[in-house]
């Protein structure tokens, strides 16, 4: 048997096994490909997703709201070292990952591109956002990429802080003033169908999931994690007293899932391909940070040519 | 623009508490290694996860190649009676 056809055989039993492919494993060109456009995709969105967040830390209720919120983004900012710390072991770098982002080869989730514009929207991201990430992050455990998957059990561990943060503001307002409730209810009304566009297209429209099915770097398919996410929220939401913005939502006993209305695919595609309400602000501002970082980077990189350590 | 070229990659290990071993947690990039220290402690441990942190220079770890895997560990596999399971027990003998 030649040597290539005994490295494929390899690899396929490993994942047929349940194995875990490690970085210095041999693995199809596709597969390293996939992941990497996968895993700083999702670095990416962790970082990107620091800036809807950060627009409220100046106007937070309390001192006591200020520093959870400040926690919680100090995490996202953690999770995006953690995913991009986990993309180069396959041999891509972290200047060329974060260029992809700046040129617009490399996306981030759609939902960022969306503005927070009241307290509410901080409560609304934490339940909804965080809450439909962690069913996709949860699914991502089982990874057949091994150092993507240990990311994603770090990362799920302090994920459920944020949603539970998020829906505990949801439950202040929900509780307090008539206006109070209209914010919460109006926050619902504009993140609940981008929530739901998270989990990406339907399964027979989706351009990478059969092969990444197949490799299992996906262990579930979009339009199951969307529907777990459903079943989960409709109560949560009821316990808020808030509705959900969608009249054909209903429990189906038949199938033991809510039946849920057609997603505007329309605009899931408008916004992903730039044209959403804050596309051009966010990756503005992530540049503009990049480039005011610079003098710390090059600061500290004279600094280590200058007093170099002691070869250990 | 700058000019500056990528820091040094360092991997981390992290202690959960007194009397268990280090493991390995990740990767990241310092200048230094009291930088990379600082950095470990900021993204890996931001809830009391360790009480220890080991950072080592990536390029100076070395590990076994997983192709050579029948080398390194052939040896074990003629010696069964090194596990305990070897051995088996008379009726009447419960724990050993």
């Amino acid at each position: 048997m030649s040597e290539a056809s005994d490295v494929t055989q390899s690899f396929e039993q490993n994942i047929a096994a349940e194995e875990k492919i490690e970085p210095k494993d041999w693995m199809p060109e596709g597969y390293r490909k996939n992941l990497i456009r996968q895993m700083s995709q999702h670095a990416h969105s962790e970082v990107i997703g620091m800036q809807p967040e950060g627009n409220w830390l100046s106007r937070a209720p309390t001192l006591e709201r200020k520093c959870v919120l400040l926690a919680k983004i100090q995490d996202e900012a953690g999770h995006g070292l953690y995913l991009y710390s986990a993309t180069e072991t396959l041999g891509a770098t972290r200047e060329e990952l974060v260029e992809a982002l700046h040129d617009g080869r490399a996306k981030y989730a759609s939902i960022f591109n969306y503005p927070s514009l009241t307290w509410a929207d901080i409560g609304a991201i934490g339940w909804l956002v965080d809450g439909a990430a962690i069913v996709n992050q949860i699914s991502l455990q089982r990874t057949s990429y091994g150092p993507y998957a240990r990311a994603m059990v770090r990362i799920c561990k302090e994920e459920s802080f944020h949603q539970r943060q998020g829906y505990q503001i949801m439950l202040t307002l929900a509780a307090g003033s008539p206006a109070q409730q209209a914010m919460a209810q109006d926050a619902l009304d504009r993140w609940w169908w981008p929530s739901l566009m998270m989990f990406g297209p339907h399964d027979q429209a989706s351009a990478n999931s059969a092969q990444s099915m197949v490799w299992k770097i996906k262990r579930q398919s979009n339009d199951d994690l969307r529907q777990k996410f459903v079943d989960q929220t409709v109560p949560q939401a009821e316990v808020l007293g808030l509705q959900i913005p969608d009249p054909d939502l209903r429990w189906n006993e038949t199938r033991g899932h809510y039946d849920f209305g057609p997603i505007d695919w329309q605009e899931f595609e408008r916004v992903i391909s730039g044209h959403g309400p804050c596309n051009r602000q966010r990756l503005a501002h992530h540049k503009q940070a990049h480039d005011n970082g610079a003098w710390v980077r090059e600061a500290a990189q004279a600094y280590a040519e200058k007093y170099p350590e002691a070869p250990q | 623009m700058t000019s500056t070229s990528p820091a040094p990659l360092y991997e981390v290990f992290v202690r959960g508490r007194r009397g268990l071993d280090h493991v390995h947690v990740g990767s990241l990039h310092a200048h230094s290694t009291e930088q990379a220290l600082e950095y470990a402690r900021e993204t890996y441990i931001r809830r009391g996860e360790g009480a220890s942190i080991w950072v080592v220079l990536s390029g100076h770890i070395h590990a076994s190649q997983e192709s050579d895997v029948e080398a390194f560990y052939d040896p074990m596999d003629d010696k069964p009676y090194r596990h305990a399971t070897h051995y088996v027990l008379p009726d009447g003998v419960d724990n050993m």
